[in-house]
């Protein structure tokens, strides 16, 4: 095409995949679209067939991007990596690259799944203590991996996919209340990432959905 | 020691042979014919081994698999393929062309995020009575989403005509399901998938059946 389209985000302010989605663009620096899909209003908007044809697990985040539409936050991203490779979001090392691989895994399919809006409403009444247990359960074992892996960031010295991960899981856990002191690499790591300008512009406070109430 | 002398000593693989996840290492080993040895931990027995100071040493979040490679140790099976899959090159799991890689990590991604962790032992004992329900929701919510993108991606494979962590992922699931009594008539790309794969040798050695920790009773 003669044109290069923007890309599209379907996301929500307050998912944190779809806050790592924002957070990869904004450090690749690139421009991209959002449309909001309120995964509360009208018994949630992500049931649509309209949205199921977008992503057929009717989930946050998709993106169409360079014609196609993906899903699966950190698929999004690896792709986002691999197209638009500056500035890099992987460790040049493998072994370095497992490393963030696992913390993002850990978050990724050890902890959100596990607290995210479907299950907890499938849970019912004790979904504070369900979303406590998991988030608790995950970031212990990230906590003591973070003291090996972490300089300034999650791994090393150098902002990763890892870093990605880490900050929305965190607004997360201050979300249900998970008892933070204990995790004092996590908090450290949090404190300095959240001070970036790619974290602060796509937090959920300030995007073009946040209700008025929520705003930063 | 040395990376090189790392190198020269056998991987080792902390898994259980039912857990899907370390079936999936247990394939991608196979795929690119790495031998390695196994120290299976059993997730039932004691109270679930994986629960013991020991392990917990190996992998914090206390789970199989983890994986011994190189000089490290690594978990989450899908960072422990990705490595594989960066420093033993051949053959690749993952296509060449960035699209094409976008479908395999979705498929790979809503198994791996999507359905088994809501299926795994570790939940199911939480759930408690309705566990099989459960389980089965979870399966069925991730494969009704599976069986339309496989239906535009797939050739002979999850995509396209070659092996990928697509089938990795997928061979270990569809067994979960089975488990699970979930009905696979309504999948029929997902079955016509893991037909052809479970045929596959590399997909056959690693099968539940047939590992060092198999109980007698569940042997092929």
């Amino acid at each position: 095409m003669a044109t290069q389209a923007k890309p599209v985000l379907y996301g929500y302010f307050r998912s944190s995949c779809s806050w790592r989605v924002r957070i990869a663009f904004a450090l690749k620096g690139i421009e991209y679209e959002q449309k909001t899909i309120n995964i509360l209003k009208d018994g949630g908007q992500q049931l649509t067939d309209q949205f199921k044809a977008v992503n057929p697990m009717q989930q946050v985040p998709a993106v169409t991007i360079d014609g196609i539409t993906l899903s699966q936050s950190l698929a999004i991203i690896q792709y986002i990596e691999e197209t638009r490779p500056e500035p890099r979001l992987l460790p040049a090392d493998p072994k370095q690259r497992a490393h963030v691989r696992i913390i993002c895994d850990i978050i990724a399919s050890g902890i959100q799944p596990l607290q995210n809006v479907y299950v907890i409403q499938k849970i019912g009444e004790e979904k504070v203590q369900w979303a406590q247990h998991f988030i608790n359960r995950g970031f212990e074992a990230l906590e003591h991996i973070l003291k090996q892996t972490a300089g300034k960031h999650c791994v090393g010295d150098e902002i990763s996919m890892a870093d990605i991960c880490l900050v929305p899981q965190v607004y997360n856990a201050e979300r249900f209340k998970v008892d933070m002191s204990r995790f004092p690499t996590i908090r450290r790591l949090n404190q300095t990432l959240i001070e970036i300008d790619a974290f602060k512009a796509t937090h959920p406070s300030c995007q073009p959905d946040t209700p008025d109430d929520l705003q930063a």
